[in-house]
C-alpha cells in the first residue's frame, strides 16, 4: 500500500467538514417539524441527559472537592484561602463545568447516540422508515440532535452546583474556612457575565456534540466494525472539537 | 389458460395496466456494471417474481423500484410516473402507496409489536386510538400474530418478525407490495406460511407483489410472471412453466441448479497446476 499523499488528509478533512456542514443544515431544518412533537424530544432528552445524570453528578462532585483542595493549598500560601469561595465558583462556572461535562457527554450519551443509529442503519430500520415515507432526518436525528442541545446545558448547570458544593464540602468542612466568608465572596464575585459564558460554552458544546454523534451514526457503514468505528471517531472528533472551541469561546468572552 | 381463469385475470388485470416499467436501465456500483440495457414491466394484481443467482443485482432493482437510487440512463416508471422527474415530496408520495417486505424485517428496536405495525398508521394520519387498535388488531390477525402484540421485536423469531413487517407493509393498504428475499433462512413451516400469505395479499387485497428471490421453487408455486436477472438484463421471461421449459443454458442451470456453466463454478483464477507448481507464500 502506497503511503496517502500529504494533501489527501487536508482534501479528506474539508470534504467531511462540508458533508457535516450540509448534514446540520438539513438537520436544522427538521427541527422545526421535531419541536412539534414533545412526545419525541421529551425521550430523547431523558435518554442523553436523565442518563448522564449519575455520571455527570459524580464527577461535578469530585471536580468540586478537588478543586477545594488544590484551591485551598494554592490560597492559603497567599494567605487568602477565603477567595476560596470565588475561585471554585469561577473556575467551575466559566471552564470545567462546561468542558467536563461535554467531554463526559461525549463518552456517555454520545456513542449511545451514534451506535443506536449506526445499528438502526446497519438493521435497514431507516431505509424501511424512508420506504414507508417517514423521513429518518426528522423522526431520528432531529430529535436526538436536539435533546442533546437541549441536554447539555441543564448537565452543565448540575455539574456546577454539585462542584461547588464539593469545594465547600473540602474547604468549609475539611479545611476550617469560614462558611460565611465562602458563601458571601461567591455571591459577590460571580456575576451574569460569568454565568453566560459557561451557558453559552455548554450550548456550543451540546450542538457540536450532539451534531458529531448523530451524524457518525447516521452516516456509519452499515456493518459491525463499521459501527464500532463511528463510535471510536465520535469520541474523538469530539473531544477535540470540544477543546478548540472552548479555546475560541475563552478568548472571545475575556 | 381455462375460461375461468382468464375471467379471473380480466378482472384483476387489465391488460396493459403497468405498475412498474423499468425500461432501459443502466446502473454501475463501485466501477463494476451491475445493470446494462435492464427492461421489465409488473402488472397490476399480479404476483411477479424477480429471480436471479446472487450478485445479479435483485436488490439493487428493488432499490431503483423505490427511488432510493436512480439509475445512470433509462427511467423507472412506477404508477406511470417516471421516478426521474419527481422532487422528494412526490417520491413520498409514490412510497405511501408501496409496502415494503425487508429481508430481516427492519422491525423498529425500541417499539413492540402492536406499535411497530400502528407506526405508518400514526405517522401519516391522525386517526384516533380506538381506531388505529382495530387496524393494527387486524393487520396481526391477518398475519396470525394478534397474539404477540405486546412482544419486543428482539423476542421474534426470523419467521414471526418477518409476519409482523408483513403486518407492517400492509396496514396502509398498499397498492403494491415488494417483497425483499422472502424466503432466506426459514424454517419449511414459517416458508409455507409466508408463501401462503403473500398468495393471499393478493388475492384478497387485490395488491400487486413483486417477489425478489432465488428460491425458484417456492416462486413457481405463486407467481404469475417472472423475469428471470442475467448479467446486467433479462434473461428470461414468462410464467415460471415457460422458464422451466426454456433451452437457453443459462436459463436451464439456474432452474435446475447445477454448479457449473454459463455462470462457472470457479472464481477466476490463474491456471491450478501452474500455481501449485509455483513457489510463495499463497
Amino acid at each position: 500500500m502506497s503511503a496517502p499523499r500529504p494533501g489527501s488528509y487536508l482534501l479528506g478533512g474539508m470534504r467531511r467538514l462540508g458533508s457535516v456542514t450540509i448534514f446540520l443544515v438539513r438537520l436544522l431544518i427538521q427541527c422545526v417539524p421535531a419541536l412539534a412533537r414533545p412526545g419525541l424530544l421529551v425521550q430523547q432528552v431523558y435518554n442523553t441527559g436523565a442518563r448522564s445524570l449519575i455520571i455527570i453528578m459524580l464527577s461535578g462532585l469530585f471536580v468540586g472537592m478537588v478543586l477545594g483542595l488544590q484551591g485551598y493549598d494554592l490560597l492559603q500560601r497567599f494567605g487568602s484561602e477565603e477567595a476560596l469561595g470565588i475561585a471554585a465558583a469561577l473556575g467551575l462556572l466559566r471552564e470545567l463545568s462546561p468542558v467536563i461535562t461535554a467531554l463526559l457527554f461525549a463518552g456517555r450519551a454520545g456513542t449511545a447516540l451514534t451506535s443506536e443509529i449506526g445499528l438502526m442503519r446497519a438493521t435497514d430500520q431507516l431505509t424501511a422508515m424512508e420506504i414507508m415515507a417517514v423521513d429518518p432526518m426528522r423522526y431520528v436525528a432531529a430529535p436526538r440532535f436536539l435533546g442533546g442541545v437541549i441536554a447539555m446545558p441543564l448537565l452543565t448547570a448540575i455539574f456546577s452546583l454539585i462542584g461547588l458544593y464539593g469545594s465547600q464540602l473540602v474547604g468549609v468542612q475539611m479545611m476550617g474556612v469560614d462558611r460565611g466568608v465562602f458563601w458571601s465572596q461567591t455571591q459577590g464575585s460571580v456575576d451574569l457575565h460569568d454565568v453566560n459564558e459557561g451557558l453559552v460554552k455548554s450550548l456550543v458544546f451540546g450542538v457540536a456534540c450532539s451534531l458529531i454523534a448523530v451524524h457518525e451514526g447516521y452516516h456509519a457503514e452499515p456493518t459491525a466494525e463499521g459501527v464500532g468505528l463511528a463510535t471510536t471517531r465520535t469520541v474523538v472528533a469530539s473531544s477535540v472539537i470540544i477543546l478548540l472551541l472552548d479555546y475560541v469561546l475563552t478568548a472571545v468572552f475575556l | 389458460m381455462s375460461p375461468a381463469a382468464a375471467a379471473a385475470d380480466a378482472s384483476t388485470a387489465p391488460a396493459g395496466d403497468v405498475v412498474v416499467a423499468v425500461r432501459d436501465v443502466h446502473y454501475a456500483a463501485g466501477g463494476r456494471p451491475i445493470f446494462d440495457g435492464l427492461d421489465l414491466e409488473v402488472r397490476r394484481g399480479r404476483i411477479t417474481a424477480i429471480m436471479g443467482p446472487s450478485g445479479t443485482g435483485k436488490t439493487t432493482l428493488l432499490r431503483l423500484i423505490t427511488a432510493q437510487i436512480a439509475p445512470e440512463r433509462g427511467h423507472v416508471e412506477v404508477f406511470g410516473e417516471d421516478l426521474a422527474t419527481l422532487g422528494r415530496r412526490g417520491i413520498y408520495g409514490l412510497r405511501r402507496r408501496m409496502g415494503m417486505l425487508f429481508q430481516n424485517g427492519a422491525l423498529l428496536t425500541d417499539m413492540d409489536v402492536f406499535e411497530n405495525v400502528a407506526f405508518p398508521v400514526r405517522e401519516h394520519t391522525d386517526l384516533p386510538d380506538s381506531l388505529i387498535r382495530l387496524l393494527v388488531l387486524t393487520k396481526l390477525q391477518a398475519v396470525g400474530l394478534r397474539g404477540a402484540a405486546g412482544l419486543m421485536p428482539a423476542e421474534l423469531s426470523g419467521g414471526m418478525a418477518r409476519r409482523v413487517a408483513l403486518a407492517r407493509a400492509i396496514v396502509m393498504d398498499p397498492e403494491v407490495l415488494i417483497y425483499d428475499e422472502p424466503f432466506v433462512g426459514l424454517d419449511p413451516i414459517s416458508l409455507g406460511v409466508i408463501v401462503r400469505l403473500i398468495k393471499r395479499m393478493n388475492e384478497a387485497l387485490g395488491i400487486t407483489s413483486v417477489v425478489v428471490s432465488h428460491d425458484v421453487h417456492e416462486l413457481a408455486t405463486i407467481a404469475d410472471d417472472s423475469y428471470l436477472l442475467s448479467a446486467g438484463k433479462v434473461a428470461a421471461a414468462g410464467a415460471p412453466q415457460q422458464l422451466r421449459d426454456s433451452n437457453s443454458a443459462a436459463v436451464r442451470q439456474f432452474m435446475t441448479g447445477s454448479a457449473d456453466g454459463p455462470v462457472p463454478f470457479h472464481y477466476p483464477a490463474p491456471d491450478y497446476a501452474a500455481q501449485l507448481l509455483e513457489a510463495g507464500e499463497r
